[in-house]
């Protein structure tokens, strides 16, 4: 197996792109996909600040890692999710990345800030784990934007992550949540700018990158997260991608190209009737926003 | 030769010396949801195994729903 662009011997095959890559040229390419990313959709802009969610996970560190090498102004957030030795490993990898690249984490724990940890907040909430972690997550993203003065809040989104995403929209026909899945989403009504700029990377690219340049991450999938939804189509796609390589990436870019603007009117029609939250002040439909009474149940529950 | 699988973390022992290809094959895994890792480094898909070595086969789906 030899490289495409060097011909010498390959490290790893990119089966969509019908190439294998040498050390070198796959850095390359990983950099010039997230370039072409952020280009394309017009995710940053020099002299941005620019905080990345990190997760301790193999996307967000190579995706914190790419933005230093290309020059962007990137600190990291760690949130502390309280999933016992899960977090504990992952917040570890966040740390040593941020010391080895002399950069800036900015750490928030649920359970020091708000009271509740993903664990008992998703129990007390009666929702799914993942769900109340996405909640919790959003919210700290927005709030540490807005305190931290960042102009943009980039997530470790990569093509798989995207494609996945898709597919249980389109199963679902969930018109709303297929007008939102954009690769940016502008800054609004209290909203940082959120930006995905792994969209044309695969997670085996990610967790190659990681290799390649020595960064630890958590192998380990979240204990919460076994068995969920996201993770059966995520094997199904691979199904298909495997016997037509190529398929994910055309399923998501196209979908991109050629049907995305059609749903964007029914999410615009769903923004507009936010109003501030009237406990954090941050958007929600009416009322105390999810987040808030996410963490009153909690908060009233562990009091119990 | 020993290969690691993660999540949860076995080892199993499969007869070398035999590709990467056909290792992932005869173990059932999608070549699209693992990385092969000897030491630290990626073994390609063409590489040949020998019966003497350590190999990991690293799971790279991972995430939540949200």
């Amino acid at each position: 197996m030899k490289c495409r662009v060097c011909r010498e011997p390959a490290i790893i095959d990119v089966r969509r792109q019908n190439a294998n890559y040498c050390t070198e040229h796959f850095l390359r390419m990983c950099r010039d996909q997230v370039t072409k990313a952020i280009e394309r959709h017009d995710m940053l802009s020099p002299g941005d600040a620019v905080l990345v969610a990190v997760s301790g996970g193999k996307d967000s560190l190579a995706l914190w890692d790419l933005l230093l090498d290309l020059g962007y102004r990137a600190d990291g957030l760690y949130i502390g999710l309280g999933i016992g030795e899960y977090s504990d490993a992952s917040g570890a990898c966040a740390r040593a990345f941020a010391e080895a690249r002399d950069a800036t984490l900015v750490e928030v724990d649920l359970r020091t800030r708000y009271g509740f940890d993903i664990p008992n907040g998703a129990k007390a909430a009666r929702r799914a784990p993942c769900s109340a972690c996405g909640l919790a997550k959003r919210h700290v993203f927005d709030e540490a934007a807005r305190l931290g003065g960042y102009d943009v809040v980039v997530t470790g989104h990569n093509l798989d992550d995207e494609a996945a995403v898709l597919f249980g929209n389109v199963l679902r026909w969930q018109t709303e949540y297929l007008g939102r899945q954009q690769p940016v989403l502008p800054a609004r009504d209290g909203f940082p700018k959120k930006a995905k700029p792994l969209i044309r990377l695969g997670e085996r690219e990610m967790a190659a990158y990681c290799v390649v340049r020595g960064i630890d991450y958590i192998v380990e999938e979240c204990p919460m997260a076994a068995g969920n939804r996201h993770l059966g189509y995520k094997e199904a796609l691979n199904q298909l991608e495997a016997t037509s390589p190529g398929t994910k990436f055309a399923f998501y870019h196209e979908f991109l190209d050629k049907a995305a603007e059609r749903f964007v009117g029914e999410a615009d029609d769903a923004r507009e009737a936010l109003v501030a939250c009237d406990s954090c002040g941050a958007p929600t439909p009416s009322g105390t926003c999810a987040f808030c009474r996410l963490t009153a149940r909690a908060q009233v529950e562990i009091r119990a | 030769m020993q290969v690691v699988l993660r999540n949860p973390r076995r080892e199993v022992e499969i007869q070398g010396p035999i590709s990467v290809v056909a290792l992932l094959g005869r173990l059932g895994i999608n070549r699209e949801s693992v990385l092969v890792i000897k030491g630290d480094t990626i073994v390609p898909g063409d590489a040949m195994l020998d019966d003497d070595d350590c190999v990991e086969l690293r799971p790279v789906i991972s995430g939540g729903a949200a």
